[in-house]
C-alpha cells in the first residue's frame, strides 16, 4: 500500500503546477526584484513610497470607519427586527458588492464627483456596505435574548445593554467585517484609479503608474513587496485575533428577531429605506445619464481610437468563459486534494490555495508581466488574460466546493471502493455527482469574477483583447461627453450581465440540494 | 477460503490488532465477537484492504492477497452505518458493484437482489425516503449483488431497534444460508452472533482469544473473562 499511486501525483501535480507557475513563480520574482531595488535604495525612493504608503493606510482606515458607521442603521434594523421585505432588503443592500469596481467608479464618476478624496471614501462605503450588514447580523440575530433580558433585570438600561452586552458578543464579527473591508479597501484599484484622478494614488495604483506607464518596473517591485507586507500584517493581526478571541458561548440556534413597534417602527423604516435609498442613487444616475444620448448605438459603431466597443463584450465573454472551465478544474481537483487526505499535505494545499485570495488583482497581473517571459515568453499571449481571471477565481471555487466533499464521509468512498470501484471511479461515481451542483456555484463565481475583474488584466490585455472594464477604462480616460457616454453605457451592460449570472447562480444555489 | 495469518494493525503509533489468526472455510459463517473496541471492524477494514498491514498476511485460496487493492479483491463489505450513496436511487445503490464489474444493464439481477431482502418494487426509491430496517436491507442487497466471494457485515443490526433486530437476525441468517455465502459477521451481541453463525471468533483488546462453537468455547474457557463475557 505504500507504493508510489502515479495516478494520484498527476493530479495533486495540475494545481501544484498551475498555481507554483502562474503564482507562486511571479511572487518570487516580484520580492527579489523589490528587495535589490529596496536595498539600493535610489534617491527620492524612501520619501515617495512613504507618502503612498501612508495614503493607502490612512484611506483604508477612513474608509472602514466610514463603512462601519453608513452600515450601522441598517444592520440594527436587520438583525434586531422581523418585517416584511428584510430578506429583500438585504439582497438590494448587496447589490453594490458584486457589481464590477469599474462599474462603481463610473456611477461615481456620472455623479460628477471624480478626482476628490469623498468620492473615493463614497465609493469604498458603497461597496462595502452588505459586508458589514451581513457579518454582523448573521452573529448579532442569534444573541440568545437571555444574555440581554438577564443584563436589564440587573438594571441596565437600553444604551448601558447595547454597550455592555451586545456590543462585546459582537466583537468576532466587527472584527472580521473590519479586517475584510480595510483588506478590500488597502488593495482598491480600479476605484481610486478611476476616482483619484492624478492627485490620488494607492500603492496600487502607484504600482499600475510605474509599471505600465512610466516602465520602472524595480520601483514598482518595491511598492508591491510594501503591498504584499500590509496585506500579509493585516490577514496575520486578524488570525490572530481570532485566536484570542474565540471564546464559545451559547448561541440561539434560531434567529431573534421580533416585530418592530411603536417609534421602532419608524427607526427601521427610516434605517432601511434612508440606507438604500442612498445606495440607489449612483446606480440610478448611472442608468438613467446613460440613456440620456445616443450612446448604446455608439457603441455599435467603430471608432478610431478603441476599434469597435461592442467586440469588447465577445472578448469578455469568450475570456470568461475559458476562465470558468479553467477555474472550475483547477479548484475541484484541489478540493478533491485537499479533502482526500488529512493533515499536512492537505492543510498546505488549503492555505497556499487561499493566497492569490490575499493577494491583490494587481500584484497577479504585474507579477505576469515580469516573471513570464520564463521559459518561453508568454506576456504578449491573450491567454494570459484569462489564466489571470482563473488565478483570482480558484479560491471561489475551492471554497464552494470543499464543504460538499467534506459531508461525503469516508465510509462512502470506501463502500464504493469495496464494491470493485477504482480511485478513479470512486471520484467518478461517488464525489463528482455529489459535487457538481456545488462546483456549477463556483463556476458561475469565477465567470462572474472574470466579467468584472479589472486589477490583473489592466496589465496583460493587449488593445485588441481588451475586456470590457478595460475599454470603460479606456473610454473614461478620454476626454468628451461622447467617451463618457459610452463608458456608461458599457458600465450599465456590465451590469446587466453580471446581474444576469448572480441570479442564475442564486437559483441553483437554492434549489433543491440533496441532504447529505 | 480465507486466512488471516499473525495480522498486525497499528494506527497513529497505537497497536489495534495484534497476532490475529482467523480461518473462514468456503461456505461458512464466522461471528466476530468482542466488546467494542476490541478491533473487530478494524479487522474487517484490513480484510477488505481499507487499512494497512503493519505485518502478517491474509490469503485467498492460498495465494497472497495483502497487495492487491481494495477493488479488486472481490469481497464484500455491509459498513456500520451502511455508507448507501446518497445521490443514488436503491436500484442504483443495488447495481453498484454489478456496473463497476462491467454489467451495464443489470436491471434483472437488481430486481433478483432485491427480492433476496423482500423488497420487491423499490428499485426507484429514494434512498433517503427509507426507514432504518429497508435502508439495512438495501445495504445487504447491494453488498450480495455482484456475488462477492466473501461477505463481510459489520454491525448488520447494530442501528436498529430490538423488536426489529430480531426479526432481521432471522432474515440475515436466511439470506446467507440460501446463498451458501463465505461470510464474517461483526457484533458485540451473543445472541446474535450465535443465530447468525456456524461459528464464533471471540476478541478481546485487539487479538482473537478464542474460535469455535458457543458449547465448546464455554466446555473450555481460555481465561474467566471469556466465561464472564458469554455469560
Amino acid at each position: 500500500m505504500s507504493r508510489v499511486r502515479w495516478g494520484w501525483v498527476a493530479v495533486v501535480a495540475v494545481p501544484t503546477l498551475f498555481i507554483g507557475y502562474f503564482f507562486i513563480y511571479p511572487l518570487l520574482r516580484i520580492l527579489s526584484l523589490g528587495l535589490s531595488e529596496l536595498s539600493v535604495g535610489s534617491s527620492g525612493l524612501e520619501a515617495r513610497l512613504l507618502r503612498v504608503g501612508w495614503f493607502t493606510l490612512w484611506q483604508a482606515t477612513v474608509s472602514t470607519i466610514l463603512t462601519f458607521l453608513f452600515a450601522a442603521p441598517l444592520t440594527w434594523a436587520v438583525s434586531t427586527y422581523e418585517f416584511r421585505g428584510r430578506r429583500l432588503a438585504l439582497a438590494m443592500a448587496t447589490v453594490p458588492f458584486v457589481l464590477p469596481t469599474v462599474v462603481v467608479g463610473t456611477a461615481f464618476v456620472a455623479l460628477g464627483w471624480s478626482e476628490s478624496i469623498g468620492a473615493i471614501f463614497a465609493a469604498h462605503v458603497f461597496f462595502n456596505v452588505a459586508v458589514v450588514v451581513r457579518t454582523v447580523s448573521t452573529l448579532w440575530s442569534r444573541i440568545d435574548p437571555k444574555l440581554v433580558e438577564a443584563a436589564r433585570v440587573l438594571g441596565a438600561s437600553g444604551g448601558q445593554v447595547f454597550r455592555k452586552v451586545t456590543l462585546p458578543l459582537l466583537r468576532p464579527a466587527l472584527a472580521a467585517a473590519a479586517s475584510i473591508v480595510f483588506l478590500f479597501t488597502f488593495t482598491s484599484f480600479g476605484v481610486v484609479l478611476i476616482l483619484g484622478g492624478f492627485r490620488y494614488a494607492t500603492l496600487e495604483v502607484e504600482i499600475y503608474r510605474q509599471a505600465v506607464t512610466l516602465f520602472d518596473l524595480p520601483l514598482a517591485a518595491s511598492l508591491a513587496v510594501i503591498q504584499l507586507i500590509g496585506v500579509t500584517a493585516a490577514l496575520y493581526w486578524y488570525s490572530r485575533y481570532q485566536e484570542r478571541t474565540a471564546v464559545s458561548w451559547t448561541l440561539d440556534s434560531g434567529a431573534n428577531r421580533r416585530r418592530p413597534k411603536g417609534p421602532a417602527r419608524a427607526g427601521v423604516l427610516v434605517a432601511v429605506l434612508g440606507t438604500l435609498g442612498l445606495l440607489a442613487v449612483p446606480l440610478g444616475v448611472l442608468v438613467s445619464r446613460s440613456f440620456s444620448g445616443d450612446f448604446y448605438a455608439a457603441l455599435l459603431s467603430d471608432d478610431r481610437v478603441v476599434g469597435n466597443p461592442i467586440s469588447a463584450v465577445g472578448n469578455s465573454l469568450a475570456f470568461a468563459l475559458v476562465a470558468m472551465v479553467l477555474a472550475t478544474f483547477v479548484g475541484v481537483i484541489a478540493a478533491t486534494v485537499i479533502t482526500a487526505r488529512s493533515g499536512g499535505l492537505s492543510r498546505w494545499f488549503d492555505l497556499t490555495l487561499m493566497l492569490p485570495l490575499g493577494t491583490s488583482a494587481v500584484t497577479i497581473g504585474f507579477g505576469f508581466i515580469i516573471a513570464l517571459d520564463w521559459p518561453v515568453d508568454l506576456r504578449g499571449s491573450a491567454w494570459l488574460v484569462p489564466i489571470a481571471h482563473a488565478l483570482v477565481a480558484v479560491p471561489f471555487v475551492v471554497r464552494s466546493t470543499v464543504p460538499t466533499l467534506r459531508s461525503v464521509s469516508p465510509e462512502t468512498r470506501e463502500a464504493a471502493a469495496v464494491l470493485g470501484a477504482s480511485p478513479f471511479r470512486v471520484w467518478r461515481h461517488v464525489d463528482l455527482p455529489i459535487v457538481s451542483r456545488a462546483a456549477l456555484v463556483g463556476a458561475g463565481f469565477a465567470f462572474v469574477i472574470s466579467l468584472g475583474e479589472f486589477g490583473a488584466t489592466s496589465f496583460v490585455a493587449r488593445p485588441s483583447s481588451a475586456t470590457i472594464p478595460t475599454m470603460i477604462f479606456r473610454l473614461l480616460s478620454r476626454p468628451g461627453a461622447t467617451s463618457f457616454g459610452m463608458a456608461m453605457a458599457m458600465s450599465v451592460v456590465l451590469a446587466a450581465l453580471t446581474a444576469g449570472v448572480i441570479l442564475a447562480i442564486d437559483r441553483a444555489r437554492f434549489g433543491d440540494l440533496g441532504s447529505f | 477460503m480465507l486466512r488471516v495469518e499473525s495480522l498486525d494493525v497499528v494506527i497513529d503509533a497505537k497497536p489495534i490488532l495484534e497476532n490475529v489468526c482467523l480461518e473462514v472455510e468456503d461456505g461458512e459463517v464466522v461471528a466476530v465477537l468482542g466488546p467494542s473496541g476490541s478491533g473487530k471492524t478494524t479487522l474487517l477494514r484490513a480484510i477488505a484492504g481499507l487499512v494497512e498491514l503493519a505485518t502478517g498476511d491474509i490469503e485467498w485460496d492460498g495465494a497472497s492477497i495483502t497487495g492487491i487493492p481494495t477493488h479488486r479483491r472481490g469481497f464484500g463489505l455491509m459498513f456500520q452505518g451502511y455508507a448507501l450513496f446518497p445521490h443514488m436511487t436503491v436500484a442504483e445503490n443495488v447495481g453498484f458493484g454489478l456496473k463497476m464489474a462491467g454489467h451495464h444493464k443489470a436491471q434483472a439481477q437488481i430486481g433478483e437482489a432485491l427480492g433476496w431482502v423482500g423488497l420487491d418494487g423499490f428499485e426507484a426509491r429514494s434512498v433517503d425516503s427509507l426507514s432504518g430496517g429497508e435502508q439495512q436491507r438495501v445495504a445487504l442487497a447491494r453488498t450480495l449483488a455482484p456475488r462477492p466471494r466473501l461477505v463481510m457485515l459489520d454491525e448488520p443490526l447494530g442501528a436498529l431497534d430490538r423488536n426489529l433486530r430480531q426479526k432481521l437476525v432471522e432474515y440475515t441468517r436466511q439470506v446467507l444460508e440460501e446463498r451458501q455465502v463465505t461470510a464474517i459477521v461483526v457484533t458485540h451481541d451473543r445472541d446474535e452472533a450465535v443465530a447468525m453463525s456456524d461459528r464464533l471468533a471471540l476478541m478481546r483488546e485487539g487479538t482473537i482469544v478464542s474460535t469455535g462453537r458457543l458449547e465448546e468455547i464455554l466446555a473450555e474457557p481460555a481465561d474467566p473473562w471469556v466465561s464472564e463475557f458469554l455469560g
